[in-house]
């Protein structure tokens, strides 16, 4: 495939697409739609056109293209944004450290989030306390940023239970491994959201795979049709685990938003900054009435699928390389270091958390009971179920039995 | 030849003989499929004949049965088995459903590859065995091999039927290695088999749970109790023919698969037996299978799916009567 080095370009559009036919509040903040809607035509290339706020090199770019999500990080503070350094810092370690595990037979499988961590805590951070946050599998740091302990997401990966948290303790819903399905869920959610007449809004994750699901396009069709408060935010990473983007669109993904009546936009993935403007903007959107967005983070699965995938059978290093370059921490860190927002005494200090945060997950891993037997039968059905209680009986007969057996033969 | 290797090698004995087959699906092409069933094929057919799709399953069955409908023989993955539900409207509504509401008149001769089955570790939606979901719509055939030589075979009847047939593979079994005589003729798709003649009791399995039995009636053997083990190999149609041979000499039946037991294939075996064999029945037949509950995490799976132990219980209760 070829990747666009764009990312290193200054970018040449911020957004593309149509106002969605809902039509935007008066004097609302957004981007100025209708100017970019008259430049729909110069669009149709494939080439990335990325709203970017720091550059690889960790310099701000301030452009008439990105003006119009600049008031959403116009404020930000020095200390916010060592947060989002600190945030990233923490996920990959955790991610690594995960990896780690796997590799150690302690995890079954482990989802990677390595080079996606910018789209992830820029969007994840954008969230409101009651916002409602629709996962994939690969999350971790979207996870980090809601407030759920990084240890609940490793049960599924260990294989201990199927889920690992209360999706309502911090309007984290369960991670979804079949693709595409949480995008009518959050879709649902949302239409709920607008029924209650609350302003919260549903932001979700899926990779560009997805986007091929006739679920996603079902999603896309329902937000359009109910002008749902839902922001989808589809990690654009290249592969769909051995396909490239192009085996699933001849257009660039944020570009699709425009059919269903809905923006797009192209955001660079591996910038904090900008993830986290975009998805500022289009969550206001959301809890103004405007209806959905899609949000294409372009961005680079800089690891393996899984950890039971082989990428070396379907791609080459210099692509990884060429991506290294743009490291999304990188590049937050040149920036806080040439503005002086971070001293090395932060990055010291973050260290050694970092370090302590890999070891309690090694050790919470490790201590990780296994299930009791007779949760299999556990939570099955709501009202409970005749035959469901039957079978747990004779299960549990069946399992006393060799106990029994065992303590006679001594 | 593994398992896995036999399919590869059946789908490229397909793609040689006849350029209206097709093989697509996820991850087919360069990557040979997850668990490199389709690997190579690309490479020596190219990719108008090896086809990576979009990752959409209702897309990649839709498109396949207008392929069909255009003369091609599309032999389509699924990933894993529990993806296989955003195509089950196609199978069920359509695929399953066009030779009848056509008169006869379209032939839709897609294969569905599905790799099914636990006991390979694996996070939720990787572990599923819902052939009875499949068996129970008529119009589909429903087959699951147990072994290298099945596999190649089965699948190269699979590709020549003229019906639809959803084609189960033992994920678990890949990597057994078993004869597989290229040049042999095959019994018919739908024949069950004597894996092992016995006397006491006949135990009746498909895919994954075959290799089981005859551990069971192994383990059977060393406490003197003489076990036949039936190879069913098609789940739709069924072979009760070979079923009720085996149970009037042997008079006791156990059914073992992975899935369900309630509303099972087990329960279809059962029943049928039960009418045909009544005056022969020394016991009623019984099943052993998965209980009514979701699929389990991987730490659980050894309790849920039926091992060794949970055979011979069965077998003992059986000869108890
Ligand atoms: C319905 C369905 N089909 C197939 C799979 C197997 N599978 C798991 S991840 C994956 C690729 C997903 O790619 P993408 O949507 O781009 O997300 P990414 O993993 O790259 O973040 C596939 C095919 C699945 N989980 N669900």
């Amino acid at each position: 495939m070829t990747v666009d080095s764009s990312a290193t370009r200054k970018p040449r559009r911020s957004a593309a697409g149509k106002a969605g036919t809902t039509g935007s509040k008066a004097g609302s903040a957004g981007p100025q739609r209708t100017a970019r809607a008259t430049r729909a035509g110069a669009q149709e290339s494939t080439e990335p056109q990325l709203v970017q706020l720091l550059t690889p090199g960790g310099e701000r770019v301030e452009n008439a293209e990105n003006a119009a999500y600049e008031p959403y990080v116009a404020a930000i503070t020095p200390e916010e944004l060592r947060g989002l350094y600190r945030d990233m810092v923490l996920t990959r370690r955790f991610d690594a450290e995960a990896t780690a595990l796997q590799r150690q037979g302690e995890l079954g499988l482990w989802a990677s989030l390595l080079g996606q961590e910018a789209a992830q805590i820029g969007s994840g951070r954008a969230t409101r306390e009651d916002d409602y946050v629709f996962p994939t599998y690969r999350e971790h740091g979207v996870a980090w940023c809601r407030g759920v302990d990084p240890t609940n997401l490793l049960g599924m990966f260990r294989g201990v239970n199927n889920g690992g948290w209360d999706p309502n303790g911090n309007n984290f819903h369960l991670y979804t491994i079949v693709i595409g399905s949480q995008a009518l869920h959050a879709t649902g959610y949302a239409m709920g959201i607008a029924k209650d007449g609350a302003d919260a809004a549903v932001i979700a994750y899926f990779g560009d795979g997805a986007s091929s699901q006739g679920d996603v396009a079902e999603a896309f069709t329902f937000s359009a049709v109910y002008n749902a408060p839902v922001v989808f935010f589809c990690q654009n990473n290249q592969w769909a685990i051995s396909e490239p983007t192009e085996k699933q669109s001849r257009v660039p993904l944020y570009q699709r938003a425009r059919g269903f009546g809905f923006p797009g936009v192209r955001v660079d993935g591996n910038d904090v900054l900008a993830c986290l403007a975009v998805t500022r903007w289009a969550l206001e959107r959301a809890r103004n009435g405007e209806g959905p967005t899609l949000v294409e983070a372009y961005t680079y699965r800089m690891g393996a699928h899984t950890t039971s995938d082989d990428p070396t059978r379907y791609r080459h290093d210099d692509e990884r390389a060429a991506w290294e370059a743009k490291d999304p921490i990188l590049r937050l860190r040149r920036y806080l270091e040439a503005s002086n927002h971070a001293d090395d005494g932060f990055f010291a200090e973050l260290e050694s958390e970092s370090e302590a945060l890999g070891k309690r997950v090694r050790e919470v891993v490790r201590a990780m009971p296994d299930p009791d037997h007779l949760a299999i039968f556990e939570n099955v059905y709501a009202d409970g179920h005749a035959l469901v209680d039957e079978e747990r009986a004779q299960f549990a007969a069946y399992q006393a039995s060799f106990a029994d057996a065992e303590a006679e033969g001594v | 030849m593994a398992l896995a290797k036999a399919i590869n090698e059946s789908l490229r004995r397909a793609l040689e003989a006849d350029p209206k087959v097709l093989v697509m699906g996820e991850d087919v092409g360069k990557l040979g499929g997850v668990f490199r069933v389709t690997d190579g094929l690309q490479k020596d057919f190219g990719d108008e004949r090896v086809i990576d799709t979009p990752l959409a399953e209702s897309g990649i069955v839709g498109t396949a049965i207008g392929l069909a409908l255009r003369g091609y023989r599309p032999v389509v993955e699924i990933q894993f088995d529990g993806f296989v539900f955003p195509a089950y409207d196609q199978i069920v509504t359509q695929l399953a459903k066009m030779h009848a509401r056509s008169l006869g008149k379209v032939k839709l001769p897609v294969v569905v590859r599905i790799p099914y089955g636990g006991g390979i570790g694996a996070v939720e939606h990787h572990s599923e065995s819902p052939e009875a979901l499949f068996a129970h719509v008529a119009g589909l055939k429903v087959v699951s091999p147990s072994n290298a030589s099945d596999a190649y075979w089965m699948m190269q009847q699979a590709i020549q039927s003229d019906d639809p047939v959803i084609y189960f593979e033992p994920k678990r079994r890949y990597w057994d290695k078993g004869e597989v005589a290229t040049d042999a003729i095959p019994g018919p798709l739908h024949r069950a088999r004597v894996v092992r003649e016995g006397t006491d009791l006949t135990l009746a399995a498909y895919g994954p749970m075959v290799k089981l039995c005859q551990e069971a009636a192994d383990a059977a053997a060393e406490e003197g109790k003489s076990l036949e083990v039936l190879d069913l190999r098609s789940i739709s149609p069924l072979d009760f023919d070979t079923v009720q041979a085996s149970v009037e000499r042997t008079r006791r039946l156990v059914v073992v698969h992975e899935a369900p037991v309630f509303l099972g294939s087990g329960a279809e075996i059962a029943a049928r037996i039960t009418e045909r064999c009544f005056y022969h029945l020394e016991a009623p037949v019984l099943r052993v299978g998965g209980y009514h509950a979701p699929y389990p995490p991987a730490r659980l799976e050894e309790e849920y799916l039926p091992g060794l132990d949970r055979v011979l219980d069965a077998v003992d209760r059986a000869l108890a009567y």
